[in-house]
């Protein structure tokens, strides 16, 4: 599949999507017991818009040359990524009954050499984006139009290394680097903004020479827009979009679940989820 | 006080700029940056990155003869090795160059997780290995080898002179996957000539044989091992000398063999702390294949070393010819 190829997705397509991938991601979580599921439902609507409207790919093809490079600098964020990896086609919708068993493509965190589609071995913070300059460094050597996306949580504004990375994206005037930043405000030790205050977060990237956009990460509309800012913006800089998300979005028991980077899902609590997903959405599917 | 200062010529530290070339001995200027400029006149792959020490690691060469292939980092060691891997992904063979000290404590991890977990093929190619400056700790990179050495899928290679860099520049970017070369830098001595000397990534070479001693090193502790060869034999000492370029993986075959013959000194000679470098490789290669020769090590202590002059810091430390030389004698003793 070519996005760009197709036709403008609708929105209610658009929402239809992420409906998916939160429910892939949910079956995954049932897998294991476990995941990042709260980050996976906040994130849902961002991959949707991702990988149904934004980003070029085959997904009969992964390592196509053409396409758009999608970096998930947090690997812990796999869960979220796997579903919408399935979402876009380029993993088997199966396979997401193997997640986190031995001998599976799809670890609890993310790793290149692992999964088709996953760019780069994530898990140790702070790398995406470095890698994503080299990337994008690459591609404008090779007069090859496409985008590097790098994804990363809001506990990596904690990292030196991601304002080594966003320092010198303005320098080189990296325009086909778009960064997203899931500001969920949860890291592993509580709130990111009291671990390590980043506000104001949208003058920092400013600052150091970003194009910048502050978004609802769980708004279809705004999530459009901002995308298609970001790749349409004229100037001869990297873009950043800053994305308030919501940890549990879609599931109201787990939205209200006492907030933690690491979100206690009870056994029976998955279908639970999955079943108040299906209400919610007008198309129902079968587990 | 002032007497003694004025009566002998004052050693300087001379750190930014220092060569381990002795005076009068031959030289080349900046062997990795012209050897780099020519391979990339071949290889359109190539490309050059630092982290604000193009000069200081002979890189200016190559930005010089590639502009378009050069890419300043600015003093971020973190972002180069990540960038690096960047764009190796994208099918460049970058030369990332800095200080071994950076590389190594600095970005570690970006060597380990972004640039060898997925066998990227980034040379890392660093200034300053082990006690090569006089600046201190800061700058002295005595434990860069036992640093880098856990790391899987990562070659490491140190050359000795500026005929070998000129070698091991083109092999090491012949090699898919990443490697990290310590560097010479500046005037570079010129040794290896002599011996007809080949680099082969992965092999040891003996340089000569000996019945007394035999002297296995890396780097320009090959070249000292050649003069304290030299010397001991004017007093009737035969030495050989093993030299192993390639420290990960090594040549065991060639170490074990030189190891098995017997009545002989085995030395190693490493300009690198006592812990986890090319001697306590080859100590446990000796022990796994049960050959157990008179063993002794000439390395660095494992210590915070001092500042100050080159030459009286490798005497002190028992690295120079003479130190290295005395040391071996009241062994054979």
């Amino acid at each position: 599949m070519n996005g760009i190829a197709e036709p403008r997705l609708e929105r209610a397509a658009l929402a239809s999507s992420a409906y998916r991938i939160r429910r892939f991601a949910l079956r995954m979580g049932e897998v294991q017991g476990q995941g990042y599921i709260g980050q996976a439902l906040g994130m849902a609507d961002v991959l949707a818009v991702a990988y149904r409207h934004a980003l070029r790919y085959r997904a009969e093809d992964p390592k196509w040359e053409g396409r758009d490079r999608f970096l998930l600098s947090h690997g812990h964020y796999a869960i979220a990524f796997y579903a919408a990896l399935i979402e876009a086609g380029i993993v088997p919708e199966q396979e997401l009954e193997t997640y986190g068993c031995d001998d599976s493509r799809l670890p609890m965190s993310g790793m290149a050499t692992y999964t088709p589609g996953m760019e780069m071995s994530g898990g140790s913070l702070g790398q995406g984006l470095v890698i994503a300059v080299g990337m994008a460094l690459g591609l404008r050597q090779k007069n090859n139009p496409a985008f590097v996306y790098n994804c990363m949580s809001d506990g990596e504004l904690d990292e030196g290394s991601t304002w080594e990375a966003a320092l010198s994206a303005a320098h080189f005037g990296l325009s086909n680097l778009i960064c997203l930043v899931d500001i969920n405000n949860q890291q592993a030790d509580g709130q990111s903004t009291k671990v390590l205050g980043f506000e104001p977060i949208a003058d920092k990237w400013a600052a150091f020479g970003w194009f910048v956009q502050r978004v609802n990460g769980n708004d279809m509309d705004a999530l459009v827009d901002a995308f298609d800012a970001a790749r349409e913006h004229a100037a001869a800089q990297p873009r950043v979009i800053l994305l308030d998300t919501k940890m549990g979005k879609g599931v109201p028991f787990l939205e209200a679940r006492e907030k933690n980077h690491f979100m206690q899902v009870a056994a029976p609590e998955w279908q639970q989820a999955i079943a108040i997903l299906d209400a919610s959405h007008n198309e129902p599917e079968k587990a | 006080m002032s007497a003694t200062l004025t009566a002998r010529p004052r050693l300087t530290t001379s750190a930014m700029i220092a060569s381990i070339a002795a005076e009068g001995q031959r030289t080349r200027p900046a062997p990795f940056g012209h050897a780099l400029a020519e391979l990339a006149d071949r290889r359109p792959d190539i490309v050059g990155m630092t982290a604000d020490l193009g000069k200081y690691t002979d890189l200016h060469i190559f930005a010089k003869a590639h502009p378009d292939r050069y890419f300043q980092m600015g003093m971020a060691e973190q972002l180069l090795m990540g960038a690096a891997g960047g764009l190796a992904k994208e099918g460049f063979v970058p030369f990332a160059t800095t200080y071994a000290v950076f590389a190594s404590r600095r970005a570690y991890d970006f060597v380990h997780q972004v640039i060898a977990e997925e066998n990227l093929n980034v040379k890392i190619v660093c200034a300053l290995p082990g006690l090569t400056t006089g600046y201190g700790p800061s700058h002295q990179a005595t434990e860069d080898i036992a640093i880098f050495r856990g790391v899987p899928n990562l070659t490491i290679v140190d050359p000795c002179d500026a005929v070998e860099i000129e070698q091991a520049v083109p092999a090491i970017a012949a090699h898919c996957g990443p490697v990290y070369m310590r560097l010479l830098r500046g005037q570079v001595p010129v040794v290896l000539d002599e011996y007809g000397y080949k680099f082969e990534l992965g092999k040891a070479k003996l340089l000569r044989d000996g019945r007394d001693v035999v002297i296995v090193s890396s780097g320009f502790m090959t070249m000292r091992a050649l003069e304290v060869a030299n010397l001991l034999g004017a007093d009737g000492v035969d030495v050989g000398v093993l030299h192993v370029p390639t420290i990960k993986p090594l040549d065991e075959e060639a170490i074990v063999r030189e190891a098995s013959r017997s009545g002989r000194l085995f030395v190693v000679a490493e300009n690198h702390s006592t812990v986890g470098g090319l001697g306590e490789a080859i100590a446990g290669t000796l022990l796994r294949a049960g050959v157990a020769p008179a063993f002794r090590q000439i390395a660095l202590p494992d210590a915070f070393l001092d500042a100050g002059a080159l030459p009286t810091l490798h005497d002190k430390y028992g690295i120079s010819a003479a130190a290295m030389t005395t040391s071996i004698k009241s062994w054979l003793q």
